[in-house]
Order: C-alpha cells, then structure tokens, then sequence
C-alpha cells in the first residue's frame, strides 16, 4: 500500500526522520546516568531477600565505620517525612473508600516484597557502599508470605499490611446499578460462554535502568531532582508536597534524555525521595543508578489480573450481557496509579467495539508480597481487551459461527455512542477496519497458506480480534470524580523569537515518542514555515509549564491541542503586528507559507519581519499589544479518544515441540488524523512487540515464598528480533476525534492492547484445527506450555 | 564486586604457577565467571587469564581428530572447525551472541560444566579427550554431575581433542529467555558405533542416551528410535519445563539430528 506519506513532504502527514535519534544512536544523548555533579555520593539499597518479615533490628554501626562511608539511613530516619503517596483513590461498591497502606521511604517495622528497601548507604564509592551494605547487621524474623490472590482473601490469612482489615484493597462494581439487569440477561441468555484467565504478570524492562541523582544548593535551599520519568512535573509534586515538604518553587525536576518508561517510569518512587532527602541532609549530590537486577525487584510490574468472564448471546447471537469477576493484583504498596488500573481503566473497556447492552465488572484489587504493580503500556485496556476478545471467540467456536461475522454483527456503528460502562465513542468504524484488515492480512489465502504448513509438518492458525482503547485520559473534572488526585490537562508555551524561529515547552515528555519531530511538524503547518525553525523543550519543571506529562498515548491528543491552542494565540497577535505594519485590519490578514498579506491586495509581510517588529517594536501597536511574542495554552480534553481496530495473527505449529512461530501479523488501526505516518509505525511495531511477547514469551513468576524465579534475562525471556515476524501495519482508516483541534486519536498503546488476543486465538485456532479440544492456554505461551495443553 | 589480583600469563607453566597462590581462580572468556563476580557471588583473591597463552588458542586437525585449544573463543571454532567438522561448528556458532562468542571459550563451558550448555553435549558425543596440564582425560570420566568435572584445584584444561565422526548433528531447542538448550542432544556416528549425548534435560548433568545409542548403532535411521523414551524421573523442572516435557524433548531432538546427520 502506498505510504500516505508518500505524497506530503512536510508538515502534518509527512514522515520527516526522527531528528532525535541522531544523538539516540551516535551515543550523545544526555540520560540521567550521563549527569555526574562534583563531588557526589553513591547510594546502595540494602534490599530484604525475604518476602514478608518483622524487623527486629537493624545494627548499622559497623558498616558506618567502613571505608568511604558518608551515612547510613533506614527507615527511623523517614519516620517524621510523608510516606510514597497513592494518586487515585477508588470507591469501592459499598460507597468505602479504598484501605490505602502507609508506603514508608525505607521499610519500617516490616519488609513486605523481595526488593523493598531496608537501610540505604550513602559513601563516596558505590562499590564502597555496598562493602558496607554488607555489613549491615540485620535481624529479620520471616513471616508467611502471601502471593496467590485468592489466597490472600481467605478469612484469617496473613496480612501483608497489620493495620488493614485485610489484604483486600478494594471490591469494585462497575455498573454497580446495572447489576440486577445483567443477572436477569444471563438468565434468559439462549447461549453462555464462560471463559477463566490470567493476564501474565510482566516487568517492562526499558532498556534504560531507573537513575536518580538529587542535589541540594546550600545558598540557596534549592533541591535538584535528575531522574528517568515520564512526567516530571507530577513527581515535582508528589514528592515536593507530599513527601519531603518542599515548595515547588524551590525544587526542579528534571527529566533529560529517558530510555524508555512504557509506564513504569509513571510513578513516584522512594529511591527519587531519598536522593533527594540525603542531598539535603548530607549537602552534597547523591546518585543511584539501578542495576539491571534491582529494576527486576523494584520496577512496578505490570498486568496480574486473574479474571472469570462470561458472554449471554440470544438465539440470533446478538451479545446480551457480559460479566467479569477479577481479582487484581496490588502488589505489597499502592504505586502511584495502582488502583485506576484495574478499575476506570478497566472497566470503562469492557464493552469493547460491541453493542452489548448490559455489563457488570468486579474488580477485587488485593495485597500480596510481591513488588507493586502499577501501569504498563496500555494499563487495563489489555487486559479488558484480552478477555472479551477471547470470550467472544470461545463463544463463536462453540456456536460453530465465523468469529468475524460473530463480531461484526455486533459491532457498534453509530457513534456517538454511550456504552453501559459510562463512556461515550465519539467516533470509529469498526467495520472499516475490519475490512481493511481482510484485505492486509490475505486472510483469503489464509486455506492456501495452511495447507502448505500442513504439508510441511506444521500447523497454521488464525486469529482475529478487535479492540479499541481509550486515550488521553479527561476531562479533570471528571476525573475528579473517579478519584484521581490530580487534573488530566496538559500545557504548552510557545516561545517565538525575534528572527522567527520557535521554542515549543511542553509539559508532555518524551522518552522514545518522538515528539521532537512530530511536534514541530503541527506548528510548522499551521505557520507555513519549515519544521527546522520551530524546536522542542521537555522534561525540566524549570522551563516548561505545568503539565501532566506522557503515558496513556495522550501527548499529541492532549499536549498536541495545547500546543496548538497557544499556537493559535500566536498567530492572532502577529495578525495583530501585521495589520499595524501594513496599515490594513487584523480581520483582513492572512497567513499562508509564512507569509501574512492583506486580503485581496498585494501586500505581504513575512514571519520573520513580524516576529522581529515584536521584539524590536519601533513600528508597533504599543498602545493595543505588548511586545513580544510568547503564549501559552492548557488543554483540558471534552471526553478521551477512541482509537480502534482489528488485528490478526497467522501462527505455525510445531506439533512434536509445541513451540510457536508467528508468520503474519496484521493491524488496521484508526487512529484519526494522523502526523507522521512514519511514527506511528514504529508505535504499532513496539506495541505489538511487546503484546507478542507478552503472549508468548514474557512471565514474572514468583513462587510460594515470595521470591521471583525470573528475576533476570536468564529466566525472563524478552521478545528478540527472530522472535517477532514483518508487520503489515495499516492506518487508512480514519474517523478523526470530534474534539480536540487536531482530530487525532492515539497510536502508543494500540499495538500492546490489540494484539495478545490475536496470538492467543490463532494457537486455538492451530489447536483445534489439529482436533485437539483445547478451548484456552494461559500466557505466556510457551513450548512447554502449549505442549502440555495438547498432551492434556 | 569485589577486590582481586589479575595475572595474565603467557605460558601454561606460569598460569599453572599463579594458580597456586590461595584462593586463585582460572579466568577463561569470563562469560559466567564476570556476571557471578559482578553480583558479588564469587570472591577470588586473584584472576589468572588463560587468554594470553599462544599454546592454548587455535584449531587444528590431526589424524582425524578436531584439536581446539583450551582458551579458543567459540566464534573461532565456529569458522574454524566448519570444514572438518561441521557439526561441532555449527553448534558453536549457535552458543549466545556474538560477543558471547567472541569471549567464551571451550574450556571454560567445559569446566564449568553448565547442565544446560552446548558444548559438554559435543564433547560427550565426540568421545573428546580432555587434556589438562597434567593428564588427558576421557569425555566419559571427565563430567561429575551439575558444574562439577574430575578437575583438580588449579587444573587447567589445555585442549580439547575430539575424534570426528562420519556424520553428526547437534539439536538445540532453546530455553525461550536465556537461550540456552532447553535440551540439546548430540548425535555422532562413528565406523561401529553411534554416540548420543543429551544436554539441558537430567539432574545429573550432560549424560548418554544408551538406549538410542544401540538401536542407532543397529540401524542408524529416526525410524529406529521409534518407542524408545527417556523417563522423566531425574530429569530438571523449572517455569520453562517440566520433567516429562524434557524427556519427551529428548526423543523428539535424537531423531530430529538422526534425520538431519543421515
């Protein structure tokens, strides 16, 4: 298919490369672990080994002696600072709120996961600091650790947090008032599927380790914060008012060159407090940088639903109902999103692109001793995705119906449209999606294809799903509602200069998105001037406004409207330069290829000289306007954005090994409008690379005692190259967004949100083509895995 | 880690000299021994570097026995090997990545004795000789259970000699995370007699299939393997696979490199 591209050479729909990665890949870029300050100390983390224990004591004395040791801190010395906040707080289905544990800096009275911090050493050598680490006298009396969920809800099981009733975090009912109504659809229902499924618990794994480096400036008292998030601004708060007291105007975030977050660089973590906090008691930088293992143990995971969902069909096949039952699960701390996850994130979700009248979720979220899990790339929308879409192909196999006909003939399609599950689509086609994706996939020579694997010993399956995601989380003032402690705006300064040139400060972040190129691409369109004059600030709290920053796919929905709303004002008040300059009526002034004219005259003036009579104001309206030229915007979104699609995966068999290989693997999103084609991409690449690895490959396993059995890349298995098969990605089809400027839609998480489905049901799909009566497998999965459930 | 001494001596003599020093330890490509030092779960007062000894490095041929010198990096097996040899190259050339083949050798894979690597399986197959600074030892005598061999304190193994076969095959289906065998079985036919060695797959280590051994002596197709299977008891479990999975991996990888070898 041609490129849309291939015709639009600049601006928005051109795929100019990504300038960014220049110093991405010639080894210039400027991560955190690059900043070194003089005279800075190393902190090391002395970790519990154990999943659930008493402190009994903590002797430091010896290790405080060691060589190159600056100071020993544990959890004593925490004890007058907040704890790491919860940013979401969830009304549970009997109107409580939710049991919201203390999350101390440093571990105090217990340990409660392998990885928690007990004492961090701070010393002039990193290799010092772990000497002395180990020679930390600590008394732990292990208690019984409570992994499985189920488990942990038991009446009289231990509790992870001594002060809650129990380890149950919350029991949500997501439409609590529409529960009487799905009872009796299930009840009358011609047909019922029900399907019971683990969501695999995963790490995300950025290529970059977390680091953070804090800094104190004794004259002034001003704090410093180098660190890898994804939203600067938010860990400004959280940590400056909620932790450690700071005022924000007296500590700076900065977030450079990021490599990678995916998520887990959300949150809030202790280690950025601490750094932070011993910076200032010990007046001098202090840096950690963690290890490939300690991320392994002190990243928030991902995912860890256990779900049971059932499907009410009618004798025509019309969907009726849905309900899910679903324990999530917490981990041993709320990180800082924890509770939205499997709950407004989740539920929202639930009725996919479907017309199904009538749904109930429940999401029981529960403490266990495990590391805290929070966020990963598309947080709730897979694992929504992954049950309905799995549900309603068990059903059409047990009804002996096409799995796409079964989902087409209950597509939604007509928009706008309410959805049980208290969200409105404003836009999709679902049905053009699918048709796209016919036609991408071949799924016509789909027989031809596996007669060949057939005739080669192997055995080809088909799978086939459907999603739709929910981007660009808004408005705030819903939000507030849902229980989110903070708003969903984002902001944007645009700072032109006199010669013309611009600098865009947002408060979205980039660490891989490539907003540097494609953002230039919106403003330098709406000017009509080259995308090389127009640059990106991001990721420092001092140059950029407020903002909320990136996760969710809302940058270019929500940072993108900002940036063009302060664009907007931008070009009103150099209309406004112009109209004095050429002594016509600002109403009268046109802007088109840089260039402002009077309407129906021949007289221009270019960019350049308006933007210099705004800084050099001799001819001026100085009695109207101000000088220069500087606004800035903040956008607060009317609803989300509803990207779509449907994707499809051809898998070979090997039936002696059961291991799988992916062959084709096709998307058709709708992603609305779109900027750079390129971009998107590469999105959709990344996204489904991890959603296959999610499905075939990726698991962390903890085992009865707490401890995690794939805690590095010999028992992790990340998705590699040979591991992932040549995309036919497609985003022609596009029902731009109804309400923010630029009609786009989001395009990061789609791919990780659409495609476990499709690997699932294409092995079925293999499975039962071979007459073995599989119905499902858990993820990852594996050789050992599949061939378990073929010999079952 | 922690603090250690580095020697890197040129002769066999001076490496087997520093070893003597307490508490010394044998550095081949590093490629186990580094990662264990860097988690601090090894600590050697002092490294001594075989890969600076000319004498230990190199492939050659000798009356049709592939002789690879004990510090030889697994890439250069791979190329170097390939024409006499093939199939123990192409299982050198499927150890890791290339800068694990670029470092590792196969004397250290060998001593190491890794219950799921490679080269123990080739080794075993082969009826390789296993020659020390002090002795010469046979493949069948030298492997003494998980990471364990019959090497002494200081040993160090200067040469690998392995007898090549008519025809060999080495399968390898790998653990999906480290990429490591899972199970790997070695295949060689010998004039009179077939050799099969499993690797990944017991709780003892790399070890013979007799079993396979004789009816492949008798007849060497796939087809006379039929019925044959290993039981799953002694067999590893781990989250990648369970006792019976291994074992039947096993059959399924012995006629895989039959029918590839034949």
């Amino acid at each position: 298919m041609p490129k849309d591209s291939d015709q639009i050479d600049s601006g928005i729909g051109a795929s100019p490369k990504r300038r960014e990665d220049v110093r991405f890949l010639t080894g210039t870029g400027n991560y955190t672990d690059d900043i070194n300050l003089n005279g800075q100390a190393y902190v090391y983390f002395l970790r519990s080994d154990v999943a659930h224990g008493r402190i009994v004591s903590i002797d430091t004395s010896d290790a405080a002696a060691m060589p190159g040791v600056v100071q020993i801190f544990t959890g004593a010395d925490f004890e007058s600072v907040g704890g790491i906040p919860c940013g979401w707080q969830i009304t549970d289905k009997h109107g409580e709120v939710m049991q919201e544990p203390a999350h101390p800096v440093l571990a105090q009275g217990k340990v409660r996961y392998v990885g928690d911090a007990i004492a961090a050493v701070v010393a002039d050598s990193l290799e010092q600091a772990r000497d002395a680490a180990e020679a930390i006298m600590l008394d732990i009396e292990e208690l019984p650790a409570v992994i499985d969920m189920k488990a942990a809800l038991k009446e009289g099981a231990t509790k992870v947090h001594d002060d809650l009733t129990s380890n149950l975090c919350y029991d949500w009912g997501f439409v609590e008032e529409n529960k009487p109504a799905v009872e009796e659809a299930f009840a009358k229902a011609a047909h019922v599927t029900t399907l019971e499924l683990v969501n695999n618990r995963l790490i995300a794994n950025p290529m970059e380790p977390r680091v953070a480096l804090g800094d104190f400036n004794r004259a002034t008292g001003d704090s410093t914060l180098y660190t890898t998030s994804q939203n600067p601004h938010v860990i400004r708060l959280l940590m400056g008012a909620f932790v450690l007291g700071i005022p924000e105007h007296k500590l700076r975030v900065i977030a450079p060159d990021v490599g990678g977050g995916f998520g887990t660089k959300i949150f809030h973590y202790a280690e950025e407090a601490f750094c932070t906090f011993a910076a200032k008691a010990l007046n001098r930088a202090v840096k950690w940088t963690s290890s490939r293992s300690e991320a392994f143990i002190s990243d928030a995971h991902g995912r860890d639903h256990v779900t049971t969902i059932q499907l009410a069909l009618d004798s025509d096949n019309n969907f009726t109902a849905l309900r899910t039952d679903t324990h999530a699960n917490m981990g041993a701390y709320l990180s800082t999103f924890a509770p939205s996850v499997p709950t407004w994130l989740h539920g929202t979700l639930m009725a996919g692109n479907y017309k199904t009248p009538l749904i109930y979720v429940n999401v029981k979220a529960v403490f266990t001793n495990t590391v805290p899990v929070d966020a990963y790339r598309g947080a709730g929308r897979p694992e929504a995705t992954f049950q309905l879409e799995r549900v309603i192909d068990k059903a059409a196999r047990e009804l002996g119906v096409d799995p796409i006909a079964l989902r087409r003939q209950n597509f939604i399609t007509e928009f706008p449209y309410a959805t049980p599950v208290a969200v409105e689509y404003d836009t999709g086609d679902y049905n053009a999606t699918m048709d796209k994706l016919e036609e991408i996939a071949d799924l016509s020579g789909f027989a031809a294809r596996r007669a060949k694997s057939e005739a080669s010993g192997r055995v080809r399956g088909l799978g086939v799903n459907c999603y739709i995601e929910a981007c660009g989380i808004a408005p705030s003032n819903l939000v507030g509602q849902l229980g989110a402690r903070a708003g969903l705006y984002e902001s944007a300064t645009v700072r032109v200069n006199a010669t013309g040139g611009l600098v865009v400060m947002t408060g979205s972040h980039s660490h891989g998105q490539g907003h540097e190129t494609s953002f230039p691409q919106v403003i330098a369109e709406m000017i009509g001037i080259d995308e090389s004059m127009v640059e990106i600030v991001h990721g420092d709290t001092a140059n950029t406004p407020m903002g909320m920053g990136t996760y969710g796919s809302r940058s270019l929905a929500v940072g993108g409207s900002a940036m063009v709303r302060a664009t907007e004002k931008i070009i009103a008040k150099a209309k406004k330069i112009a109209a004095h300059i050429l002594e016509a009526s600002d109403a009268d002034i046109e802007l088109k290829d840089g260039q402002f004219s009077v309407a129906g005259t021949d007289k221009s003036l270019a960019w350049g000289d308006v933007t210099l009579a705004a800084y050099v104001p001799h001819n001026y309206p100085l009695e109207d306007i101000e000088p220069g030229l500087e606004e800035t915007a903040f956008y607060d979104p009317a609803n989300f954005t509803y990207p779509s699609g449907a994707y499809a995966c051809e898998v070979e068999l090997d039936p002696e090994t059961g291991k799988v290989s992916i062959e084709r693997f096709a998307a058709a999103d709708d992603f609305g409008n779109i900027v750079n084609p390129m971009i998107v991409d590469g999105q959709v690449h990344g996204g489904i690379g991890q959603g296959i690895g999610q499905a075939l490959l990726e698991a962390a396993v903890y085992n009865e005692d707490g401890q995690l059995l794939s805690a590095s890349y010999m028992d992790y298995a990340m998705p590699r190259a040979d591991d992932l098969p040549f995309y036919q990605v497609d985003h022609s089809c596009q029902t731009p967004c109804t309400h923010n400027p630029l009609g786009v839609k989001g395009c990061g998480e789609a791919g990780a949100i659409g495609s476990p489905p499709a690997v699932v049901n294409a092995v079925v799909d293999a499975l039962q083509s071979m007459g073995k009566d599989v119905t499902h497998i858990d993820m990852p999965l594996s050789p050992a895995r599949v061939w378990a459930a073929m010999n079952g | 880690m922690y603090n250690f001494e580095v020697e890197k001596p040129t002769s066999i003599a001076d490496a087997v000299a520093a070893l003597g020093a307490e508490e010394a330890q044998a550095l081949g490509g590093g490629q186990t021994l580094i990662p264990t030092l860097k988690q601090r779960l090894a600590s050697p007062s002092k490294l001594v570097s075989l890969s600076g000894i000319a004498e230990m490095q190199g492939v050659r041929l000798e009356a049709g026995t592939v002789c690879i010198g004990g510090a030889t990096p697994h890439g250069v097996v791979a190329s170097e090997a390939a024409a006499a040899y093939p199939a123990l190259a192409a299982l050198a050339g499927k150890i890791g990545d290339p800068a694990v083949r670029n470092r590792g050798t196969i004397g250290g894979s060998l001593a190491n004795n890794d219950p799921a690597a490679c080269y123990p399986a080739a080794a075993l197959a082969s009826g390789a000789v296993i020659v020390t600074n002090a002795r010469e030892i046979a493949a069948d005598d030298f492997f003494d259970g998980l990471f364990t061999t019959v090497l002494e304190e200081g040993e160090i193994v200067t040469e690998v000699r392995l007898p090549v076969p008519e025809v060999a095959n080495y399968q390898k289906f790998v653990q999906p995370a480290s990429r490591f065998a899972l199970v790997g079985v070695f295949v060689a036919k010998f004039a009179g007699a077939v050799r099969v060695a499993v690797t990944g797959a017991s709780e003892e280590g790399v070890f013979r299939w007799s079993e396979a051994e004789a009816a492949l002596s008798r007849n060497f197709s796939a087809d006379a393997l039929e019925g044959l299977s290993v039981a799953p008891e002694g067999m590893m479990a781990d989250i990648h696979g369970s006792k019976a999975y291994r074992a039947h991996l096993i059959a399924v990888l012995t006629k895989r490199a039959v029918a590839a070898a034949a």
